[in-house]
């Protein structure tokens, strides 16, 4: 039987986020099930990230599993000069499940081709974190009642995001989605993207700044704009203070309308936005122990 | 003397009984293409030749096997540095196919990935690109999800 590991976001199917989501609804009304009982889950993080280690962690714990693994690579037998291969390989043997994060891009892909257990990908350098889209999903649903007709205004780094690349072909696969992207010059989004949008049909928007236009959004979705993503110091010093996100510029916004952020935030939301009802940022980093329970579940078969 | 008469005395200098004459090859890949195609294993004979005239490509190469043949598959490799190499089949000294070269769907190997974040070029991992454009050609690598361009490319 083929193993249903989850390395890229577009491994899955419409079915499958549909699926995950009814999952990840049922552990938040219900987070503690043994479903894991008796199973050894390997958390290999070859870099380390705390937020997406310990939500990982949590769930697995939740479930009643295991976890056996290390969150950098210094603690790992890497320093002395492993392989991935070897590493993978030798972890297989031991667990049900691998958890990998991992600083090159497309080792995912690699040490599930490597493994004989699952492999989810919690994120390969700048490649992939669908963990996180599944998330998102989760959290627009949980906000919106649904993931058709939704309008998304994406703001900051659109070209090196992984994080937006992933959410904007997932939600491509629903019922008539708009998206705005917000972002300065150097950092749009890329045109394979835009190409790809064109090609479904879906309509997008471009704006340089932020302004009335997110009265539209049902999502305004920010990211962190990074100073070394910039090859002249002199141009981030001229848009680092244009895509700030302030309580004042929420006033005549949808009232359905939420704000996410993969977070960790910098100075990009203000924290006057903290307060308001329409910041959601830290209950989507909730979400994130269900979405990744339910991911489990649905690679294990466990529910 | 007639043209004809020309190229067939000018091919007879070292026609083979039976093989393949890989024609059209740009002289500066000459030496890629008999690593791509592992030539330097090859015991039987082989003669090749570059820097010779011609009207496509200003400079080519040429490369003639004795009872070497090619399956379609093998042959395509050399497409992504050679894409107007022509085969000619020769049975009994008479050319008895003339194919050409095609860019397959898949390049297994044979190119690196330019993206110095990927995995491929950090452990000993043979390349997988899916050709997503042939003209010009964009290659799409199964692990960083990264699309290597044409100019980009670089030959393993």
């Amino acid at each position: 039987m083929k193993k249903r590991d989850l390395i890229s976001i577009t491994d899955y199917s419409k079915e499958d986020y549909l699926r995950i989501l009814e999952l990840a609804a049922d552990f938040e009304k219900n987070p503690n099930q043994r479903l894991l009982e008796g199973k050894v889950v390997a958390s290999l993080f070859f870099e380390p990230s705390t937020r997406t280690r310990l939500s990982f962690e949590t769930a697995i714990n939740r479930l009643g599993g295991r976890i056996i693994g290390f969150s950098d690579a210094g603690s790992s037998s890497v320093s002395k000069g492993e392989t991935l291969h070897d590493t993978t390989k030798m972890v297989s043997n031991y667990v049900d499940l691998i958890v990998m994060r991992h600083p090159l891009e497309g080792s995912a892909r690699y040490a599930a081709e490597v493994a004989d257990v699952p492999v989810i990908n919690a994120g390969d350098g700048a490649n992939q974190h669908p963990t996180q889209t599944l998330l998102d999903m989760y959290s627009i649903l949980k906000t919106q009642g649904t993931l058709d007709n939704i309008n998304i205004f994406m703001i900051g780094d659109l070209k090196y995001g992984r994080t937006v690349h992933s959410l904007l072909m997932a939600m491509s696969e629903f019922e008539n989605p708009i998206f705005n992207f917000i972002a300065p010059e150097e950092l749009a989004m890329p045109e394979e993207y835009k190409l790809f949008l064109k090609e479904k049909g879906i309509r997008y928007f471009e704006h340089s700044e932020i302004n009335e236009n997110i009265n539209h959004a049902d999502i305004i979705y920010m990211t962190r704009v990074q100073k070394e993503r910039f090859m002249d110091p002199i141009e981030y010093e001229k848009v680092k203070n244009v895509y700030i996100l302030r309580n004042s510029m929420l006033k005549n916004t949808k009232p359905n309308m939420r704000i996410l952020h993969p977070l960790p935030r910098v100075n990009e939301i203000h924290p006057d936005v903290d307060d308001n009802e329409k910041a959601y940022y830290f209950e989507q980093a909730r979400n994130g122990v269900y979405a990744r329970q339910a991911i489990i579940s649905h690679i294990l078969k466990l529910k | 003397m007639s043209d004809q008469l020309k190229k067939k005395l000018k091919l007879k200098v070292s026609a083979i009984n039976n093989g393949t004459v890989i024609d059209h090859i740009p002289s500066e890949n000459l030496f890629k293409v008999i690593s791509i195609l592992g030539l330097q294993k090859v015991k039987t004979q082989i003669t090749f030749g570059a820097n010779f005239e011609s009207e496509k490509l200003g400079s080519k190469a040429i490369i003639k096997l004795s009872d070497v043949f090619f399956e379609d598959d093998e042959i395509n490799k050399i497409s992504l540095i050679a894409r107007n190499a022509k085969l000619n089949i020769i049975r009994d000294y008479e050319v008895v196919e003339k194919r050409v070269v095609e860019v397959p769907d898949k390049v297994i190997g044979i190119v690196k990935c330019f993206n110095p974040k990927c995995i491929t070029n950090n452990e000993e991992i043979t390349t997988y690109f899916t050709v997503i454009s042939k003209n010009p050609l964009d290659l799409k690598c199964k692990y960083c999800e990264k699309i290597t361009h044409e100019h980009q490319m670089v030959i393993k």
